[in-house]
Order: structure tokens, then sequence, then C-alpha cells
């Protein structure tokens, strides 16, 4: 259940972010959580919306993109298929996973007075 | 107007952030890491299930190395000391970081668990034990060289596709309690290593046994190839 302490995380994130822009409330959080990141989204949702009630937050919602794990070549040969051992079929590198592993906020929407 | 619940409100301003939620775990562990460098210590993340053998592993370990090379081990534990307890008894220096509920550690914890072991600027390895935990643990930068999964040869071929995130991290798994293999007709090695090869890039995994032994020595020369000076390092694989 570490979701908790991202979410702590992200409000430490966010209470920065409206301090340095002035704002009064948040609005609307956005961020992406990779396929393979290690959160699990809902989980993620629900700490997110109990930690909310009475903070900045308290009327924004949050948008979680899931983002699909891809892995590729290194040396440009394309992506790996799903479900296939990690190294390229063209040359044998080992593949670099290009996409999949994020835990980041993206954007916020700040009432600014 | 705005656009989130057409109060009318004209001062929402969308802010662009693009910022690693974890980012001030990021930064912490990066200080760790730092520490690590400057002492020549090669810290070792040791991951894996409840009950996988992590400690057992340490305790072996300590067998192995003897007096040569210092080793010191701070252990994720929920509730209980006796992990570093255990530990000690094998001849090392060990510190319990008591997590209470949370199901892994943070670089911060690794960082006070340091001032409570001032003598880690002398060891060769420090393992950090972690909790027992396939998923959270993987999430979370310490500061470590490298990041090292206990799979036990009981808990199923399928562990590395359930839980990809910590295998797809992990630079080595150690298969433990190979002991055991000749009571486990169904369990298949090549069945183990071609889940890891779906999930790790290079997927490196040594068999080993700490109740008899076996491997043990591979895995004790894959630590001590971690000491080669940092310009010239490079990893050894699993044969």
């Amino acid at each position: 259940m570490h979701e908790y302490s991202i979410v702590q995380a992200l409000f430490d994130q966010i209470g920065d972010a409206a301090r340095s822009h002035g704002a009064v409330a948040v609005r609307r959080v956005r961020v992406q959580i990779g396929e393979i990141a290690g959160v699990d989204v809902e989980l993620l949702r629900t700490a997110y919306d109990l930690f909310r009630v009475r903070t900045l937050c308290d009327a924004a919602p949050i948008d979680i993109e899931s983002v699909a794990a891809r892995w590729t070549c290194p040396d440009g040969h394309g992506d790996i298929e799903r479900g296939c051992a990690l190294v390229c079929p063209s040359c044998a590198r080992p593949a670099r996973l290009a996409a999949g592993d994020e835990i980041v906020l993206t954007q916020l929407e700040l009432e600014v007075p | 107007m705005c656009q989130a619940c057409g109060c009318g409100d004209s001062n929402v301003v969308p802010v662009a952030l693009n910022e690693r939620i974890l980012a001030a775990n990021d930064r912490a562990a990066r200080h760790n890491r730092e520490h690590f460098r400057d002492r020549e210590v090669r810290a070792i993340n040791l991951m894996g299930s409840p009950g996988a053998g992590k400690t057992a592993v340490l305790e072996a370990t300590a067998r192995a190395l003897g007096r040569g090379a210092k080793v010191g081990v701070l252990a994720g534990d929920l509730a209980t000391d006796n992990d570093a307890q255990r530990i000690r008894a094998a001849g090392l220096v060990a510190e319990s970081i008591t997590t209470g509920t949370a199901c892994h550690l943070d670089a911060a914890m690794i960082h006070k668990g340091l001032h409570r072991m001032p003598q880690w600027r002398t060891f060769d390895y420090l393992f950090i034990e972690n909790v027992g935990n396939l998923v959270c643990p993987a999430v979370y930068d310490l500061g470590q060289d490298v990041n090292v999964v206990a799979l036990s040869v009981t808990e199923g071929e399928d562990k590395p596709l359930k839980y990809p995130t910590m295998f797809q991290k992990a630079d080595l798994v150690l298969l433990t309690k190979i002991d055991l293999l000749p009571h486990l007709p169904d369990v298949s090695i090549a069945g183990i290593r071609a889940n890891l090869s779906i999930v790790m890039p290079v997927p490196r995994m040594m068999m080993v046994s700490a109740r008899t032994g076996d491997g043990i020595d591979r895995w004790v020369r894959w630590l001590e190839a971690l000491r080669v000076p940092r310009a010239t390092a490079h990893v050894v694989g699993a044969l």
C-alpha cells in the first residue's frame, strides 16, 4: 500500500506548486502512471480521494493517465512484441524501457485570486 | 469559464509540471549514493517476498565471506528486531529499521539508519534487507549500487510475470532454497528462466541454498566483482 506514501509525496509537490503560484485552491490534478511503475491506479485514486478532503485539493478531481509499457531496441530496430523476451530479435541487444515506468505529476489547474 | 465545475470562475490557470512524484525520494537516494561512492561501500538492496530466504542468504554470505570483507546490514522489518538479531548472531554488524505499517524502505529511512550505524563508512558491503514484499520496495530508489531479488523455489514459476516491476529492476535474481527441489517435481527451472527473460532485459539468475551452501561461492564471486574499482567495474553475468 505504498500508494498512500505516493499520495503524500504528491500533496507535498502540489503544496509547493500552489504556494509558488499564489493559488488559493487546486481545481484539477493530472498524473501519469506507467503500466510497470509498480503503482495500482485504483488504490492511488482511493488514497488521493481520502487525503484531499479539506485540503487545497478538496475540489480537485484527479485524472490518471495510464501509460502502456513499451520496450524497444537500443539500436533502433523497433519495439519488442509484448510477452516476448526482452532482447531485440534483429541484433540480440537487451531491450530498453521506452515507456511504462512513469510516476509523474504532469499538470495542475490552479485557482489564483 | 471554469471547465471543471462550471462555477464561472475565470482565474483557473493550467500549470505544467512534469515532475516525478517521488522526486524528493530520488534526491535523498542520490545523497546516499554519493556517500557510498565516497567511501567505496557497495550497497546491495536485497528484496523478495516474506519468507523468500533473504535473512538466510545473509547468514550464509557472512559464513562464506568470513573475515575477507567488512559487511553491515540495515534490516527493514515491520514490527520486530528478529532479522537484525539473526544477522548479528552470524557475526555481522546490523541495525533494524522498523517501518511500522510501511511496506517498503525509502531513501530517507536508509539515511537515518546510517546515522545509527556510523561504522558503515568502513564497510566493503552494505546490505539493505528490504521489507518482505514483491511490490512496494521496487518503487523506491535507496541509493544502492545493485538490486538483488531473492525468489524461493516454492514460490511458483509465474512470480516474475505477476510482479514485473520488481524483476525488471533486479540486477540479479537469487533462486533460493534449491535444496528443496527434489521435493518439488513440478517446479521447472527452465520455466523460471523463461519468465525472467520476459521481464528482465538482462536476465541473471543464480541458484543457491543457504542451508547446504550450494551456489553460495558463485554468489560471493559476484559480490567480489562489485568491488572492482568503479572506473573498470562490470557486473559478472550468471553462467
